[in-house]
């Protein structure tokens, strides 16, 4: 049958699938015809922000994705490294803002969900998640609701589907009000045999679909997050799938028994654009077509149109390509498992992407067009006007409105400083039983049954930083990861990155896309980390507000022996307190700016690679030869901060010296800037006596500036006898901070 | 030969290679069971593990008992065969009678991931042979639904028969309405049958077999069964 000639679509169906005209016009130049309704749809949910990449690819070019322990790098579902002995580790991080704005549960569910089918794709066994949030002031009740249901949503996903949340990030920040960032990171492991890719081929084999029903939800998912959010959001919740974790667990391990089996071709996870992209996407790379006929996919609802069965983005499926004549052997894995699979195409050898419903072809889009025909943007960029006076302003000079003490127990009991136990412990941190080191500390750390070496993990963004110098403020989160890392002992393997940015239309955010890309890449070249998956999160923008640029960056890394390494709390009085790195003076972007000072002003906290280099490879070494007692990255909320952190945790006061000598001349907030200015490439250690020589010793070898600054012991914190909070109030506000929010219901 | 521990895996089951591990290191030998099936491979102990079976639809467990397995289990219960509920095990027995009682929803609503102490309160049962009366172990919970219930009656006839195993403590045995984290009647975490040879336990012993993941306590209940096993002779 041939298909009716289409009509050219009107301004208001364009913009339901956010296709611009000259897309469109593009599109059927490309075909030569117009597109039916069925194609158009396909093509604009191909062609979005979410699938396509289009204003975001030009700058990820950037990032380099090459090195020694690489075995796949962006493209496929996810990253993968060499672990060596034929172990590979896959990860990526993604993130699911809308739907989780929008219906927390359930937007931050599926985005595990989500995350975890493009690790299992692989042929992965997810072994950890991670998280990285931020959410608006707690003292809204809406945040602290919406907060509140996204933990929810993570913990019912992770924790029924049995793979441990181990480690995250949580920051709140007024900033993120109306755009909350949820973004979930899954961590997996895979015999070199099992790696299974995302690639279609051999004309004639079948191409399945398996595990959940097909249903109205999610459809123009894509879409949706490639707009910005405005009242009529809450409209929009039928975009938001449900999850259903159970479902997920079972086909992840019918997919684990498949992967390895000779009759597995290719198989991709059906996530955005549903199947339309999964089929897409899988032909395009093994350079074949495929033909899909609509009328052979299970539904859990009657009367779906071919269009709605191409576009839902129903949870819990996924796509595979099995050899001809296997098909048998494939079912009986899916049907022990109670899971459908049906076969509802398969693979040709013309490159394009066919549409049956029963008898009648209802679609046919050259692969070409479809996943590479549109034309990437450089929307105009223009650096923020107001941006050179921000940066030139000296948060020193502002009177302190606290006391020494009391901005020190302010920032303990701010929600980003404070204990976060009331979230992982609604996360099941453990199952799998290989949990070294949990959430809490600075980094994950896992043990790899059967070896002596572990795993790495973390998250980190410097979003403060990044909002007054995007480029600046990526590098330092790449440098807090990697710090993260080597206070466990670890050595960075590869990152991935999920860059969430306002509307890019909006020349300023185009800007900030821009710098914090180039710094990404700069840094992981500098620190000589390859990126090998990420995800970019665009139009987190509410009715013309956008977020502060929001790079996160997931770092995962290798403990050569993991029963060797260090918490971060002190352990014995009497060791003695060193700094490793400088002594820094300065404020902006720091927590206690936003706590004191409300405005992000002044120059973000200066990177010196090369410093942070040695001083983490001094750390790595320390940790590794159980030199030290305790190591704790010194970050958020500056020196003192992390001194209380490290006493809380240990149970242990200290007394330990002010790092600098006060100039006849300082600022008015100079002492407040030595306390919880936030500079960058310090760690803070503890050492019994005697291997303090061992400690100089080391870091002389690495060329590391280290700075005694006082002992372990006492019932109180004391700084220099310019500040002295007793243990008890330290202990006491931190735990009181995120959970005396949330327990006020 | 050594003594053999079945492992029961549901469509939701999560901790059955963690409770492979820790038998291996209690020196035991383990194999999965499915539970479309209705062989228990000659196993000596079955072990229902953590998870959501079924996906906890319903209740926890209450689609799960009427797996074709938990018709072996029960037989094999009544015989006099070792059967370990954890977790979702725990929730699974009580569904499927071989246990009194349910477990509801905890209190405070929130699922809790949390190191726990327990204070052994029996030691009659090969589960705990080995311990004294009065030992605390600290073994971590992760559940939703632990806070453990049973009508007056019933928690009479537990405390009477010496069958509450292992009650939620503090580290040196206190018992305090603080270290109850769900809110379970009695502070129970683990409860036995009549013939002592069926234990259901809300925390998760194979979760804490090695001091590199945090404590090695819970290895005393894997390491008691293949002992007492051995030493009778089986």
């Amino acid at each position: 049958m041939t298909q009716a000639v289409p009509e050219a679509p009107t301004q208001a169906e364009l913009r339901e699938i956010a296709l611009t005209r000259a897309e469109y016009e593009s599109a059927s130049a490309q075909l030569g015809r117009a597109l039916n309704p069925l194609e158009l749809g396909m093509l604009g949910a191909m062609w979005s922000e979410h699938c396509s990449y289009k204003t975001s690819k030009p700058l990820l070019r950037q990032l380099r994705s090459t090195g020694a322990r690489v075995v796949l790098g962006p493209g496929e579902n996810a990253g993968v490294v060499d672990l060596g002995d034929d172990l590979l580790c896959c990860f990526k991080i993604e993130s699911h803002n809308h739907p989780s704005a929008i219906e927390p549960v359930q937007g931050a569910a599926t985005g595990v969900g989500g995350i975890l089918r493009d690790v299992f794709a692989m042929g992965a066994r997810p072994v950890a998640l991670l998280d990285a949030i931020r959410f608006g002031d707690l003292d809204q009740s809406l945040q602290r609701h919406r907060f509140a249901r996204v933990v929810e949503g993570i913990g019912f996903y992770g924790n029924c589907i049995g793979v441990p949340t181990v480690g995250g990030e949580t920051y709140f920040d007024s900033a993120y009000s109306d755009n909350c960032l949820v973004n979930a990171m899954c961590v997996g492991l895979a015999e070199r045999s099992q790696l299974v890719r995302a690639v279609a081929s051999g004309p004639g084999n079948p191409v399945m679909l398996v595990g959940a029903d097909t249903g109205r939800d999610g459809i123009h998912g894509a879409t949706f997050a490639s707009v910005q959010l405005d009242e009529s959001a809450d409209e929009r919740r039928p975009a938001v799938q449900v999850g259903n974790p159970y479902l997920e667990k079972c086909l992840l391990e019918a997919c684990l028994e498949l992967c390895g089996h000779p009759a597995l071709v290719g198989l991709q996870d059906c996530g955005a654009a549903g199947l339309t992209s999964s089929c897409a996407e899988m032909a395009h790379r093994g350079g074949v077509g495929i033909e899909i006929d609509v009328a052979r996919v299970s539904r859990r609802e009657l009367g779906m149109s071919p269009y709605q069965v191409m576009l839902s983005e129903s949870q819990e499926r996924m796509v595979l390509v099995v050899e001809s004549g296997q098909e048998d052997a494939v079912r009986q894995i899916f049907d022990r498992w109670d899971l459908h699979s049906d076969i509802i195409g398969r693979v040709i050898s013309e490159p394009e992407l066919r549409i049956l419903d029963g008898p009648v072809r209802v679609a046919t889009l050259p692969l070409g067009i479809l996943v590479d025909g549109f034309a990437e943007r450089r929307p105009p960029s223009r650096r923020p006007i107001d941006l050179d006076s921000r940066l030139a302003a000296d948060p020193l000079s502002s009177p302190a409105p606290w006391s020494l003490e009391e901005s020190w127990l302010r920032l303990l009991s701010s929600p980003n400083c404070g204990e976060t136990r009331w979230i992982f412990r609604q996360y099941d941190h453990q199952v799998g039983d290989d949990t070294v080191r949990g959430p809490g500390g600075d980094a994950a750390v896992l043990r790899i049954k059967g070896r002596s070496d572990g795993l790495a993990m973390t998250v980190d963004g410097a979003h403060r930083s990044a909002a007054l110098d995007p480029r600046q403020g990526t590098a330092l989160a790449v440098a807090e990861a990697v710090r993260n890392l080597a206070v466990v002992g670890a050595e960075p393997l590869a990152l991935t990155n999920c860059l969430n940015f306002g509307d890019p239309d909006q020349p300023e955010v185009m800007w900030q896309m821009e710098e914090a890309v180039g710094g990404l890449a700069e840094a992981a070249l500098a620190f000589g980390i390859p990126v090998v998956s990420g995800n970019v999160s665009l139009y987190n923008d509410f009715q013309g507000t956008g977020i502060p640029p929001t790079p996160m960056v997931g770092l995962v890394g290798q403990v050569p022996a993991v029963a060797v390494s260090t918490g971060l709390g002190f352990r014995a009085a009497g060791d003695q307190i060193y700094l490793i790195g400088p002594a820094g003076v300065e404020l902006a972007g720091s927590e206690y700016q936003r706590l004191a000072q409300g405005a992000v002003m002044g120059t973000p906290p200066h990177l010196d690679v090369a410093a942070e280099l040695v001083a983490a490879a001094a750390i790595r070494d320390l940790v590794r030869g159980s030199v030290l007692s305790s190591a704790h990255d010194c970050s958020l909320g500056g020196l003192a901060v992390t001194l209380a952190e490290s006493c809380i945790a240990g149970g242990l006061g200290a007394v330990v010296d002010f790092p600098l000598a006060i100039p006849s001349q300082a600022p008015t907030g100079w002492a407040w800037g030595v306390l919880f200015g936030e500079t960058s490439g310090r760690y803070l250690v503890s050492v019994a006596p005697d291997l303090i020589d061992l400690l100089a010793a080391v870091c002389q070898g690495h060329g590391v500036p280290v700075m005694k600054l006082g002992v372990v012991g006492g019932s109180s914190i004391s700084i220099g006898g310019l500040a002295e909070i007793a243990l008890e109030a330290a202990t006491r506000a931190s735990a009181g901070g995120l959970a005396g929010f949330m327990e006020r219901g | 030969m050594p003594v053999r521990f079945g492992i029961a895996v549901f469509p939701g089951t999560w901790s059955e290679r963690d409770c492979s591990h820790a038998v291996s290191l209690a020196g035991g030998e383990s194999t999965f069971l499915w539970h479309a099936d209705r062989d228990l491979k000659g196993s000596d102990c079955v072990v229902l593990p953590g998870g959501f079976a079924h996906g906890d639809y319903l209740r926890a467990g209450a689609i799960a008992r009427f797996a074709p397995l938990m018709d072996a289990v029960a037989e094999h219960a009544r015989a006099g065969g070792l059967v370990l509920g954890i977790c979702n095990g725990f929730q699974i027995l009580c569904e499927a009678g071989l246990l009194p009682g349910a477990l509801l929803r905890n209190r405070g609503l929130q699922f809790l991931c949390q190191p726990t102490w327990l204070r052994v309160e029996t030691v009659s049962t090969r589960f705990l042979a080995g311990l004294e009366v009065g030992n605390t172990l600290e073994i971590p919970i992760s559940h939703g639904e632990g806070r453990y219930y049973a009508d007056p009656a019933t928690l009479a006839q537990l405390e009477a028969e010496s069958r509450v195993a292992l009650r939620y403590s503090g580290p040196t045995g206190e018992l305090a309405d603080q270290y109850n984290p769900n809110g379970s009647l009695h502070q129970i975490a683990g409860i036995l049958n009549e013939q002592r040879n069926v234990l259901g336990m809300m925390p998760h012993p194979e979760r804490a077999c090695e001091a590199l993941l945090g404590s090695s306590d819970g290895l005393a209940l894997f390491s008691g069964v293949v002992r007492s096993l051995v030493a009778a002779g089986r």
